[in-house]
């Protein structure tokens, strides 16, 4: 750190490094200030690994279809980020998707397949504005409300559809897993959605004033309270919005698997804050972004999709996984009480 | 003193924590164009006097005026857009955030034109402007605009809570021992600034422990003991080792000359 | 906000409004009927094959003159409401309990202490470890039918088997019986050259689909597949289908969800359980106890059968058309 005259005392805890150690710094400088490239970094290295060790991995075929596999939990994880951003949890995202696939699922059996997807859209955001209100107004952790919310809408999509599944035939209900194709690359309009919803956030979180209150929630509320931002509304619109990102999701997910069933993706509610956590974003809140999350969608995924490719043990698909989960927290861990100390 | 006019008022202020009574019908009060300091052993109740005057507490008991109208803060925010800024003991700050958000915080502005009207994009460029322009006014010496806070020692964070402050203030500056943390030179600069703040016509409140410095800069010197205001005296013409004393009850306030504006509540 | 609160609080009472009346109605069957009491444990309810099983073990204590109490657990692997309906039932002097068992070894204990109070036990669905905690089981034989599917993928593929296994977590009883009656069936040992792939699911349509996308990007002349229930073959044709791949599909429950996806061909065999027979078993064997002491024992094959409109010689199968008739589930 060069000392120009203009600058205060003491502001890098120490400025007697030598040169070498100063890079090694830096870099690490850079990898906390943007999330992002931790978990890219990772990414490439499983890739390379995958692409060594099986010789599948690598085509185009199954990048394009690595991606299709990503979509519904890139787009659950978006929401998830909003709520790991104010420090939340949401136990229940897949859970409140699947509502919302059986409930378009059933609505759409009967013939009304414009109610049915207004109804999906209604289901998801309602019951997500249930959330924030037990998080906001009753003040219950995050963790006890979603975990809550995941039993009643588990055994209530059951009950509702009596375990059955349906069948999806409607083109618009099926949209988002067609595309344009050539060959064994399909860009359906659901990635395209993805993408599009990682730039939309992306943009609220970082160049809106709302994106900047979530931030400053996330990382101090009491400071956000004093500094006169409606904590409490924040977070009320992070899970309300976060609702909609789930009903997207069932959109999606409608149309990589046209049967709405209820027992579905049980894997995901876990798998979306996997993905959020691998990219970088912190559980204590504020810090992060989406841009990690794709990242870290995609590792999900290709962990996922190699492993079953090489022909490795699914249980240790899930050791892999944990694995990076611990290394990503403990990451996160690790240099806020360096910094704090 | 004649000329000066009441801008805040307390009358009869409570607040009880459970069965802690941190607050027992105290009085305040700030005229026009003055520091007001505020002093008082540990746990006498002075931030939280200051808690209930800028709205980041409601009283349980008594009333706050602004102006000579009564005021009812349900918020910082309240009093924030009446122009009372307040810098807390516990400063405030949001530390994953930088130095330029952090002044800005809950008061962003959005990029001129179609950009801010339909998007609302922030123009973080003329917030950054600003926030280094006004770091530099007030002689806040950090490396970078763009620095989160966490990353800044614990002086330059109350610097920039005190910054924020004083920014913003249009009214009355509130400020709770922003100079606790400080080295000899920011604490020589934080009261500059304060008196600066003053010159520019505002009231400040200024919660502090340090003697020698509410002698030098204060006006009047609000003497807060057991929950409630002792009595307010000049500078002039009460020593520091007489306040000290009453701060501690082994001097009767009646015994030194009060330097109230108001007439005192029954 | 005012909309959705208000929805919430009218779920909410029409979630109490059902309570009650269900309540109302239980009070009254179990004050009227005559005959000695039976208590039927099942597992979450809001599961269709849980559901027929209670329901037929109801039915037929009804025709036999009995009285039942119910209970089961609330989500999957839930031993403890199982074990609290049990000492609810020991308490009422029931004379004999048809257990569907959560857990294999959490609840040996509870029916142990049933036992010792003369309580006749019979286990459905799935026994418990060892069977013999309780006095008799009437349950799927699921390596019987792995071994179904197992020769009928066999014979229908001929030369040049490429084989997949979609798994759900083996640890599990039924799913590694079903897997090693498959391999069994099929002349297969875990490490066969014929074996392409295998994966583990979540016994659903989208785990299916995934882990046969993957696999099929892996190996792409997989032609046969083996799946531990019907989402998971569901899901799992999808991808083939999507792929362009040809693939035989086969599996394990006959809901009849399943059964219409052997007449639409998407997949080629499946083998039918049958809940009601396991309910309907139990009750009948309990019965016969308690009015002549001649007491049950061993697991017994609730029945297995082959559903496929593509029969093959040498092993016995019923068309979807039969399949339909006496599915469960919707
Ligand atoms: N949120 C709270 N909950 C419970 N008690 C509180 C709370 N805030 C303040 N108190 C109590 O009220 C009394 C006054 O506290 P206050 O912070 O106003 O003192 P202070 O004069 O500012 O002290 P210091 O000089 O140490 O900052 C103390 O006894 C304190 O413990
Ligand atoms: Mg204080």
């Amino acid at each position: 750190m060069n000392s120009s005259p203009n600058v205060g005392p003491d502001l890098t805890g120490g400025g007697a490094s030598a040169p070498r150690e100063e890079g090694w710094r830096q870099a690490v400088a850079i990898a906390v200030a943007q999330p992002v490239a931790g978990p890219l970094f990772a990414l490439v290295v499983i890739k390379a690994v995958f692409s060594l060790t099986t010789t599948t991995f690598l085509n185009v075929g199954n990048l394009s279809l690595i991606f299709q596999q990503s979509v519904v939990i890139g787009t659950l994880a978006l929401g998830q980020t909003l709520i790991i951003l104010v420090a939340g949890i949401d136990l229940a995202c897949a859970a409140i998707m699947v509502l919302a696939t059986v409930v378009i699922g059933s609505v759409a059996t009967e013939g009304n397949v414009a109610l049915a997807f207004v109804l999906g859209a209604v289901a998801c955001v309602a019951v997500a504005a249930i959330n924030g209100i037990a998080v906001t107004r009753f003040r219950l952790p995050p963790f006890i409300a979603t975990l809550g919310m995941l039993t009643i809408i588990t055994a209530g999509a059951r009950l509702y559809t009596n375990s059955r599944s349906y069948p999806i035939s409607s083109d618009w209900l099926m949209l988002m897993g067609s595309g344009p194709a050539s060959g064994l690359v399909t860009f359906s309009y659901g990635s395209m959605l993805w993408i599009g919803l990682t730039f939309l956030l992306s943009y609220a979180l970082t160049q809106t004033a709302w994106g900047t209150h979530v931030y400053a929630v996330g990382s101090s509320p009491s400071a956000a309270r004093l500094n006169g931002i409606y904590v409490d509304r924040v977070i009320f619109s992070v899970y309300a919005l976060a609702g909609v990102f789930y009903f997207l999701a069932a959109w999606q997910a409608l149309g990589r698997t046209p049967i709405a069933d209820p027992s579905g993706y049980q894997a995901a509610n876990l798998d979306s804050i996997t993905a959020v956590v691998i990219g970088g974003s912190s559980l204590f809140g504020g810090r992060g972004g989406v841009a990690g999350t794709f990242v870290g969608t995609l590792i999900v995924t290709v962990l996922k999709n190699g492993l079953t490719q090489a022909g490795i043990d699914s249980l240790y698909q899930q050791i892999g996984t944990g694995i990076l989960v611990i290394l990503a927290v403990g990451w996160d861990q690790y240099f806020r009480s360096g910094r704090k100390a | 003193m004649s000329d000066k006019r009441i801008v805040m008022q307390g009358i009869g202020l409570s607040k009880r924590f459970g069965h802690v009574v941190a607050m027992d019908h105290a009085d305040f009060e700030l005229a026009s164009g003055e520091i007001m300091a505020v002093v008082g052993d540990n746990g006498a109740g002075k931030s939280t006097l200051i808690r209930v005057l800028s709205g980041a507490s409601v009283p349980d008991e008594g009333k706050v005026f602004l102006d000579g109208e009564e005021v009812h803060f349900r918020s910082p925010l309240e009093a924030r857009l009446v122009g009372i800024e307040t810098v807390y003991q516990e400063l405030a700050v949001a530390t994953e955030m930088d130095v330029a958000q952090n002044l800005f915080l809950g008061r962003e502005l959005r990029k001129p034109g179609w950009a801010g009207r339909w998007f609302r994009q922030l123009d973080k460029a003329e917030m950054r402007a600003q926030a280094a322009e006004h770091m530099q006014a007030l002689g806040i010496r950090i490396q970078s605009i763009r620095q989160k806070v966490e990353t800044l020692s614990g002086g330059q964070r109350q610097a920039v809570a005190v910054a924020r402050a004083s920014a913003w203030g249009r009214k009355v500056v509130i400020l709770d021992e922003p100079t606790a943390a400080l080295g000899v030179r920011e604490t020589r600069q934080v009261l500059d600034l304060i008196l600066r703040v003053r010159d520019h016509g505002l009231a400040v409140v200024l919660i502090c422990h340090n003697m020698p410095d509410v002698f030098e800069i204060a006006d009047r010197i609000h003497i807060h003991r057991l929950g409630r205001r002792a009595t307010v005296v000049d500078p002039k013409v009460v020593k520091p080792n007489q306040v000290v004393a009453i701060m501690t009850g082994a001097l009767d306030a009646a015994s030194v000359p009060s330097a109230l504006l108001a007439p005192v509540a029954a | 906000m005012t909309m959705n609160e208000r929805k919430f609080r009218s779920a909410g009472k029409l979630l109490g409004t059902t309570l009650l009346a269900a309540g109302l109605f239980a009070a009254p069957q179990a004050a009227f009927a005559d005959g000695y009491k039976i208590g039927v444990v099942e597992q979450q309810l809001a599961n269709p094959f849980f559901g027929k099983l209670q329901a037929a073990a109801v039915q037929r204590a009804k025709e036999l003159g009995l009285t039942t109490m119910t209970a089961e657990s609330t989500v999957a692997g839930d031993a403890a409401s199982q074990v609290n309906g049990i000492e609810n039932m020991i308490n009422q002097g029931v004379k004999g309990i048809v257990l569907d068992p959560g857990s294999a070894s959490a609840l040996v204990p509870i029916v142990k202490k049933a036992r010792a109070a003369g309580i006749i036990v019979v286990t459905t669905n799935t026994s418990l470890e060892p069977p013999t905690a309780a006095d008799a089981s009437y349950e799927t034989d699921n390596f019987a039918a792995g071994v179904l599917i197992g020769q009928w993928a066999k014979a229908k593929i001929g030369a040049n088997p490429r084989v997949t296994l979609i798994d759900y977590d083996l640890s599990d009883k039924t799913s590694k019986a079903r897997h090693d009656g498959f391999l069994k069936g099929f002349g297969l040992t875990e490490t066969s050259k014929e074996i392409a792939g295998t994966a583990l699911t979540q016994a659903n349509v989208d785990g299916g689909q995934q882990a046969m996308e993957n696999l099929i990007a892996a190996h792409p002349d997989i032609n046969v597949a083996y799946t531990i229930n019907e989402p998971a073959a569901q899901g799992a044709a999808l991808a083939a289908k999507r792929a362009g791949k040809k693939v035989v599909f086969t599996s394990i429950d006959g809901s009849c969800s399943g059964v219409r996806s052997v007449v639409d061909g998407t997949i080629g065999a499946t083998v039918m359980q049958f809940p009601s027979n396991m309910g309907r078993l139990a009750v009948d064997a309990i019965d016969k106890a308690v009015k002549t002491g001649e007491k049950p024992s061993g697991i017994n094959n609730s029945g297995t059968v082959l559903i496929t409109d593509q029969p093959v010689a040498g092993i016995e199968s019923k068309d979807s058309k039969w399949g339909l008739a006496n599915c469960w589930g919707e």
